[in-house]
């Protein structure tokens, strides 16, 4: 079994729900991302989602899309970002660590270079933003040879037919995009979600992380209860861009904020 | 060989290129577009409709003009330009914004969006929405706002928005991916008409299909005035559309030898340029795979070109195609050699061309020589000059 697949099952035998955060890799320097990554799984993280930074972050808000401005500005790579996920696991060898980033990076090293890479970084999930079912067959399969789960998004317009091409093609858990916008919107609609929920339930049984949107605490334990994981994102890069001139601080916030997530979503609610 | 040229396919994939990278919220509308384009394509209704506007809202057809004087100088091949600089607004880019809002005004959408560079698109789309009563928002990148203020201008005046885009490179690109992001989140309400031969699947085929009125009328006047077809087409190409334009109606004609003129900026050696084709790499961007300039890790570079509507790091996935192939072949032109161009044509012929299309008029000053007199060249003329007045006045050290 894979280790997402473990985790989501150990997590679902204790009625549990995963909490996902994500940071870009080497935002705002690389000697950052490791530590925050080891500060996280102290704060209750079940998954670490590592951005790969880009150039042209079209689905992207304007926080992510800095986060990567910052990190190039350090010359941060794929190849630096599964270093980073190297040094990590060399020190926990139990929580998942997705990549989560676009195709071109990828392009530029070749499939199958990559999937090798990934495989030799123990990279546990790829979600490739823009690479859909319909032209990521291949890289798919390459990463499933490996063991490393292709992981798809599902978005509010998703039809039935293509969540069940989804479930077809990925493993590990889908993603599902809660909002029609990019990462860090603020129109979050529960009851939308719920709805849209049902349906994908009965289309796939893979796990299903919510994610965009999800600012605080009381809104993960609202997606904790519809879903089956939360992605925190941008509300965690927030905190480290209003605290770049005192990173111990960002640290700090950012840790802060997932054990309130974690304690607000472990909550029984009625 | 033949065989007829049928790209794309059912996918949209020229060979390797094409396709249709986007996120899964972008899926449904694209697959509604492709869906709506299929049908109009060749409804009687949609055709007539768009026919009459090309030409009485266009002004279409374009002449094919015999630049006499100017193939005399240059001793070669007689020239031709397909004067698109003549369309209503300046440039072949209404060909297209035509097309694709009548196609929005089908399917309902109430919102336009677009992307521009040099602002000819935005110009163009701004005043195509004008005239059907939808709502405009025009992204363009901080720095073609500040090198393109007219068209900025123009495009107020006809009702649009017009947003500066700050962040990355603030040029087109940028400007694509701040529209991407517009129509991810008003997906319901919003058409977002992509100004080139790129995006995905149907974009890249689409915009063709409608900018082809180009060599469709090239290729009958071009017929009618000499009684053969052309030997050499020239077409500046950023993204590509007013070359794909041209071409694709000559494709199966293989005795037409096609030339493709990227902006080579302050020399390809230099790096700082606007040239994939010439000297990048396929890769993945905006929702299509093509040639790019990117570095080693897939990262985006800076291009650089003195006309903002050549500044752009990819190229329509079907140029690709047709580099690889060698059906088409693609140089590049410094920016003082598109220079000498606008200057040459200005003098000799009496007509100023835009900087972008003054990249094709210097190819064809290198090309026109090695030609012998009894035979044809055609060149897209495909905008005209005007709003490049303070660039180039700038240059000569005058303040308009």
């Amino acid at each position: 079994m894979s280790r997402l697949a473990n985790t989501f099952e150990t997590l679902s035998q204790s009625g549990r729900k995963a909490l996902i955060p994500f940071i870009t890799a080497g935002d705002p320097n690389p000697d950052f991302t490791v530590p925050m990554m080891h500060a996280m799984v102290e704060a209750g993280v079940d998954v670490i989602e590592l951005g790969v930074p880009f150039s042209d972050p079209m689905a992207d808000g304007p926080v992510i899309q800095r986060a990567s401005e910052r990190a190039l500005a350090h010359k941060m790579s794929l190849r630096r970002t599964l270093e980073v996920a190297m040094e990590f696991r060399r020190t926990n060898q139990h929580t998942p660590v997705v990549l989560m980033g676009y195709l071109n990076p990828i392009e530029a090293m070749g499939y199958e270079e990559f999937a090798n890479a990934a495989a030799r970084a123990d990279i546990d999930g790829v979600l490739t933003v823009d690479l859909p079912p319909e032209e990521g067959e291949n890289c798919a399969a390459l990463l499933k040879a490996r063991d490393i789960d292709p992981i798809f998004l599902l978005a509010p317009n998703s039809s039935a037919d293509r969540i069940q091409k989804m479930d077809a093609i990925g493993s590990g858990y889908l993603y599902y995009v809660s909002l029609k916008g990019v990462t860090g919107a603020g129109h979050l609609n529960t009851d939308d979600v719920e709805t849209k929920l049902k349906e994908i339930r009965a289309n796939t049984s893979l796990p299903i992380g919510i994610g965009f949107g999800v600012k605080d605490a009381e809104t993960a334990k609202t997606l904790a209860s519809l879903g089956d994981g939360v992605v925190v994102g941008s509300a965690l890069i927030s905190k480290i861009e209003a605290n770049l001139d005192d990173l111990g601080q960002a640290k700090q916030a950012i840790f802060e904020l997932l054990t309130s997530m974690r304690q607000a979503m472990d909550e029984r609610s009625i | 060989m033949t065989e007829k040229y049928t790209m794309p396919d059912a996918r949209g994939h020229f060979g390797p290129y094409g396709g249709m990278f986007v996120a899964e919220t972008l899926i449904p509308p694209i697959q509604q577009l492709n869906a709506a384009y299929q049908q109009y394509l060749d409804d009687p209704d949609f055709v007539a409709e768009l026919d009459r506007d090309m030409q009485y809202y266009v002004g279409r057809p374009s002449p094919l003009y015999h630049a006499e004087r100017w193939s005399r100088e240059l001793g070669g091949a007689q020239i031709y330009l397909k004067r698109e600089d003549l369309n209503h607004t300046g440039s072949h880019k209404i060909n297209n914004t035509i097309g694709q809002a009548l196609l929005a005004k089908r399917m309902g959408k109430t919102r336009i969006i677009a992307e521009t560079g040099a602002g000819q698109h935005g110009v163009a789309t701004a005043t195509v929405a004008a005239r059907l009563g939808l709502e405009c928002v025009v992204y363009m990148g901080a720095v073609d706002v500040a090198r393109q203020s007219l068209n900025v201008y123009r495009m107020k005046l006809l009702g649009a928005t017009v947003v500066a885009v700050e962040s990355g490179s603030k040029t087109l690109k940028d400007a694509l991916n701040e529209a991407l992001r517009d129509w991810v989140t008003n997906v319901d309400n919003t058409f977002y008409i992509i100004g080139t031969v790129a995006g995905p699947h149907p974009y890249p085929a689409m915009v063709r299909d409608f900018q082809s009125i180009i060599g469709r009328e090239a290729k009958q006047q071009c017929l009618d005035a000499t009684g053969r077809l052309p030997d050499a087409l020239v077409a500046c190409v950023g993204g590509g559309s007013n070359a794909i334009g041209l071409f694709y109606p000559f494709i199966d004609d293989k005795s037409v030898a096609m030339y493709g003129v990227e902006a080579a900026g302050d020399g390809i050696e230099t790096g700082r340029h606007s040239a994939p084709l010439a000297a990048g790499r396929p890769g993945v961007l905006h929702g299509n795979r093509t040639y790019l300039m990117a570095d080693d890790d897939g990262e985006i570079i800076e291009t650089h070109s003195i006309s903002a509507g050549l500044d752009y790091p990819g190229v329509g996935p079907e140029h690709s195609w047709l580099k690889d192939t060698g059906r088409a072949n693609y140089v590049s032109i410094t920016d003082n050699e598109a220079l000498d161009g606008f200057y040459a044509l200005t003098r000799m012929e009496g007509i100023i061309p835009a900087l972008e299309s003054s990249h094709a008029m210097a190819y064809a000053m290198k090309l026109a020589p090695t030609m012998s007199q009894d035979e044809i060249m055609i060149i897209n003329l495909s905008g005209r000059g005007d709003k490049d007045m303070q660039t180039m006045a700038r240059r000569e050290g005058i303040e308009l």
